[in-house]
């Protein structure tokens, strides 16, 4: 193309820049809009496929099944992040303009992070599921943030717990050794003060092992693995590491049934790279993998059935990620429904939806009712717990599937309460925040 | 690769009035009339972004195109920058922001400077993947070690408030305008350096080490001087990321891609010419979100996003390959080109090389 | 000290010297010839394994699966050389290399869109047990992945003596003008190393996919090749693998030995400082040429 052309072209694109980014209206006047900030290209994009596709999934399903909740139906987009952060504000900032804004879910610490301020200026909850940062779930402090089901601190108790049970109670725990073997990332390090406290009360001793990020080269580790011969790894990983973490723990023969993987760990797309060497590993997890609970056959007959199912690959139906995904879906919607029985069955506020969550209380009877019942366990948020008392369980991989291979373990949140409170009362101090009062609020409401 | 590493494409001086005249109206935009029509979406996703890329392209740019030094680790001294400011404001209360933003500077050169000692010795793609050492070093350094985020738990640290003589920027237009006014000063400053004798002496030494050593320049100390601007500059820019855009800072988010970013502003903009860091970034920033927007309006209902991201990628390396075979020198040659056929600036053309 | 402990992770730190070999050679290849950091070699290492692992995944058997990623890799390299590198002959290094970037994206972007972007293992059919030999242990796979490369060496040194087309290869390395002068023909020399780049990235790219999974990830193995390139000079063969070699064992000494010291981690930049560090000693690396400086 000719210079002028070229130059032509570029002016209009800087136009088209200005122009085509002024935002799209998108949901209409009764209509629930759910952001989100997907990732579907590169190293994540397994993940963000399978969690996203399911999210969708049940959005479609109770569009489909029910004509929305109460009536107002949910529509959503996706604006691709690549989990990157700053492609992550750019989408936030394209995407709040739409009317009826419900919750928005990143999926990705770093996003959710840049956005904290902005969601408490716009007022929309922010739900970090089975992640975030761990002080948010004092509901008090971080009035729009929630980290639901299980935050990293409760993720850290509750493998502690899963040992113990194996080991034949808290007691047992005297004298063992547990290496903690983690990704090189703040990520990674989140949970290292959390291991020391629990170490200290149950006399077992922890090794806190880093892996340079990405993790693909593990060889040295898994040696220092081999010479101090703990009596379990806690595999708290991250992408590519975990594979790699299952092969080199196989090539220095450490036994794959004491690695125990976090919440980051326990996918389908972190055992099947490692083939062979992933057998009897173990996770830990919120939400039980496998499609025979009624609301994915409901999602699969309703959905895929009628050629709307998100995932392009129907062998990951029911899938660690996948399930995730729906369950999101399902606290989500129940926040809506909740926020709509209290302010009316229309298009809610970001605010109004923020209440609903702040009331998300289900049972094991309402999540029987959901179709959801040994999928997951249940949900109990506050004003004052943004997380919501989630249980876990542990599933192992036989080769092809995940097992579940314990109860629904509860962490003990009562010890970690004064920790994460410490942490946001700071915050608060430092950034201007008054704590509200929860008694007073639910009193008003 | 001991030949200089890039050709010359600044202007001579000579085409300064109507230069000056285009700036000036520029700036006027960009601080009266912008501020009044724009949107927050125009400022938080698009402006300031921008700024603070095209910064950190400038400050690359002393060192890649007027020096000759090509670096892969510029991202490592934004991250030196913003972390610096954050401790400064953090530990050291009472300093006043802009104070914190000089000295966060000044720390990023001195790191800056420790890195740029290889330069001494190596030379071309020896040199720029030693530079590779600045990329990993630094980022673990920021993750080890918990005093740099003051303990945080997860380790992202959430910035506090911009205030600058206790006026509070942090709207968007606020922290836009701050970004804006830190750009320009820097900018202004990096100009007089250029055109400066030490100027001419950091295109020596690109052009010909060797005679540059001959006719009297210290190549060793212009070296050194080029790593310490450029990573003042680059760490300034970093504090602008980090404070007026995301307001949140994290070490992987100054990874090598955001290096490879920074370099993509530079050689797609324009190597030693100022103007090309803006253009570069111009480019970098916007394209994306054009293409992505485009992708979405046209074939949004046709395709799932994963494939439409992916098409994107492809769309966006053939055109970075397009571009560097039909325009090597840059955009600010293009731009040169194309006002000199119209006409425009037919007696400032004579100077060019 | 404990020696067997010792001698573990040095045998561990040399056989993953290999791995980085490995790619590194990839690097070399197109280095020495047409003086371009190729950094596209990990997207191409990528695509190699995800097309082959995506193809026996559909049921071709194993040496078909082989063929056809070869056949892609031979025209993709030839592509690049055509297409990228030829308009762009006798622009500086630094916009060949940024050229190779965009090339990076366009071939991790048609990879995942022909394929997708599912994570797959791939079992090269080793049972990647420990064996223990005098209470060291040593992991078979990568046994077999030392012995690849050697043969892949060979079969490259062969190559570059015996034909045709490798002498010409020398000759361009050495001199290009001189081998111009004597009526070599560029244009099939670089498009036979680009070629024969691609086979190097199938190889380095089904060892990589089998002990990482196929992934996105993939790509990111070029991080473990630059120091060694560093290390042993951009235009070395013998310099890939030496250089390969201490990478590995010093990554992994220091790992084991020095990184309790900072809380570990360290191996993601030490074999950048180590290169660096004897850098400062010899510019040119263990094998690479000396550079001259010129008048």
């Amino acid at each position: 193309m000719s210079l002028p052309t070229a130059l032509k072209s570029a002016f209009f694109a800087a136009l088209l820049g200005t122009a085509a980014l002024t935002p799209l209206a998108g949901a209409q006047a009764d209509e629930q809009y759910f952001p989100l900030q997907s990732y579907r290209v590169g190293p994540y994009a397994a993940g963000g496929t399978g969690f996203f596709g399911g999210f969708i999934d049940y959005l479609n399903l109770v569009n489909t099944r029910d004509g929305g909740v109460n009536g107002v139906k949910l529509t959503w987009d996706e604006c691709e992040t690549q989990y990157e952060v700053e492609r992550g504000v750019e989408c936030y900032k394209r995407q709040k303009s739409k009317p009826g804004v419900a919750a928005w879910n990143p999926l990705s610490v770093g996003i959710a992070y840049a956005m904290i301020d902005d969601v408490g200026r716009d007022k929309a909850p922010l739900i970090t599921v089975n992640h975030g940062r761990t002080d948010s779930t004092d509901g008090r402090v971080f009035k729009y943030v929630f980290p639901l089901l299980l935050n990293p601190y409760s993720e850290t108790s509750g493998i502690v717990n899963y040992i113990a049970a194996k080991e034949g109670g808290l007691e047992k725990l005297k004298g063992k050794k547990l290496a903690v073997l983690h990704h090189g990332s703040p990520y990674g390090k989140e949970t290292i003060p959390v291991y020391q406290l629990l170490a200290e009360k149950y006399g077992f001793s922890v090794e806190q092992i880093e892996v340079p990020h990405p993790g693909n080269e593990q060889q040295s580790q898994w040696l220092s693995i081999r010479r101090s011969k703990p009596d379990y790894v806690v595999l708290r990983g991250w992408g590519v590491m975990n594979p790699v973490a299952l092969k080199t723990a196989q090539k220095v023969g450490f036994p794959v049934d004491h690695i125990i993987g976090n919440v980051w760990s326990n996918s389908e797309e972190d055992v099947i790279p490692a083939g062979e060497a992933a057998k009897g590993y173990t996770a830990i997890t919120t939400q039980a993998s496998g499609a025979e609970y009624p609301v994915l056959q409901e999602i699969v007959k309703t959905v895929y059935g009628a050629n709307k199912g998100n995932l392009d690959d129907k062998k990951r139906i029911g899938s660690v990620y996948h399930n995730l995904g729906i369950v999101n879906g399902i606290l989500n919607v129940e926040a809506v429904r909740i926020a709509q029985a209290k302010f009316g069955k229309r298009a809610l506020t970001g605010d109004e939806v923020r209440w609903g969550f702040e009331h998300l209380k289900l049972d094991a009877a309402r999540v029987e009712a959901l179709g959801a019942k040994g999928l997951f366990h249940s949900i109990n948020v506050s004003v004052a717990n943004h997380e919501g008392e989630g249980r876990v369980t542990f599933q192992q991989w036989d080769g092809g599937k995940w097992k579940v291979v314990s109860d629904w373990i509860a962490p003990d949140w009562a010890l970690l309460r004064p920790i994460i409170e410490k942490s946001s009362l700071a915050y608060a101090a430092e950034h201007g925040i008054t704590v509200r009062d929860p008694a007073a609020e639910e009193a008003s409401n | 690769m001991t030949d200089a590493v890039l050709k010359p494409s600044e202007t001579s001086a000579s085409g300064l009035p109507l230069t000056a005249l285009g700036v000036g109206a520029l700036l006027v935009v960009a601080f009266g009339v912008l501020p009044l029509v724009g949107g927050e979406y125009l400022f938080d996703a698009i402006l300031t972004p921008f700024l603070a890329l095209a910064l950190a392209g400038l400050g690359l740019n002393i060192l890649t195109g007027y020096t000759g030094q090509v670096s892969l680790g510029s991202s490592a001294f934004m991250a030196v920058g913003a972390y610096a400011a954050y401790n400064l404001s953090l530990r050291l209360p009472g300093l006043p922001f802009l104070l914190d933003i000089l000295l966060a500077g000044v720390v990023a050169a001195a790191v800056g400077l420790v890195f740029g000692l290889p330069s001494l010795r190596l030379r071309g793609f020896y040199l720029a993947v030693s530079t590779l050492a600045a990329q990993f070093f630094v980022q673990w350094v920021f993750n080890k070690f918990g005093w740099f985020s003051n303990g945080s738990a997860s380790g992202v640290i959430t910035v506090p408030p911009l205030t600058i003589a206790g006026v509070a920027l942090d709207g968007s237009v606020g922290r836009y305008l701050f970004s804006l006014s830190v750009v320009t000063l820097v900018t202004l400053l990096v100009w007089r350096i250029t055109r400066s004798a030490t100027g001419r002496s950091l295109i020596a030494v690109r052009d010909h080490e060797t005679a540059a050593r001959v006719i009297g320049v210290p190549v060793l100390r212009v070296k050194l001087f080029a790593f310490g601007l450029s990573s003042f500059v680059i760490g300034v820019a970093g504090v602008l990321w980090a404070f007026a855009y995301l307001r949140t800072i994290e070490p992987a988010g100054f990874n090598l891609d955001r290096s490879f970013q920074i370099l993509f502003i530079v050689i797609i903009g324009g190597l030693a010419s100022i103007r090309g860091a803006f253009l570069g970034a111009g480019l970098i920033v916007v394209f994306p979100l054009v293409l992505a927007r485009l992708g979405e309006a046209l074939l949004g209902g046709l395709f799932d996003s994963g494939v439409l991201e992916m098409s994107q990628r492809i769309v966006l390396g053939l055109l970075i390959i397009g571009f560097l075979i039909a325009e090597p020198a840059g955009l600010s040659a293009l731009l040169d080109r194309a006002l000199l056929n119209r006409g425009w600036r037919r007696l400032t053309a004579r100077a060019r090389p | 000290m404990d020696w067997p402990f010792f001698t573990e992770v040095l045998v561990g730190g040399l056989l993953s010297g290999v791995m980085y070999s490995l790619v590194a050679i990839g690097f070399v290849l197109i280095y020495k010839t047409s003086g371009v950091l190729n950094f596209a070699q990990g997207a191409m290492l990528l695509f190699a394994a995800l097309t082959f692992v995506s193809l026996t995944e559909r049921g071709l058997p194993f040496w078909a699966a082989l063929l056809l990623t070869l056949a892609a890799m031979v025209a993709i390299g030839a592509t690049i050389e055509r297409t990228v590198l030829r308009p762009l002959v006798n622009q500086p290094p630094i916009t060949l290399f940024m050229a190779t970037l965009g090339v990076s994206y366009v071939i991790e972007g048609a990879a995942q869109l022909l394929w997708g972007t599912q994570v797959h293992g791939l079992d090269l059919g080793i049972d990647d047990r420990p064996l223990e030999i005098s209470g060291v242990l040593i992991s078979i796979f990568d046994l077999f992945a030392a012995a690849v490369a050697g043969a892949m060496v060979a079969a490259l040194t062969l190559f570059f003596r015996y034909t045709r087309i490798g002498l010409g290869f020398r000759a361009v390395a050495d001199d290009q003008l001189a081998a111009l002068a004597v009526g070599l023909s560029l244009d099939r020399i670089w498009t036979s190393v680009w070629t024969a780049a691609g086979v190097v990235a199938l190889v380095a790219g089904l060892l990589w996919g089998a002990r990482l999974g196929v992934q996105f990830s993939l790509s990111l193995v070029v991080l473990k090749a630059l120091p060694v390139l560093v290390l042993g000079g951009f235009d070395s063969i013998a310099g890939a693998i030496v250089g390969g070699l201490i990478v590995g064992a010093v990554e992994k000494l220091a790992e084991v030995y020095i990184g309790p010291f900072f809380g570990g981690g360290i191996e993601g930049w030490i074999a950048y400082v180590a290169a660096l560090g004897f850098l400062l000693i010899r510019p040119a690396g263990l094998f690479g040429a000396k550079l001259v400086e010129r008048v």
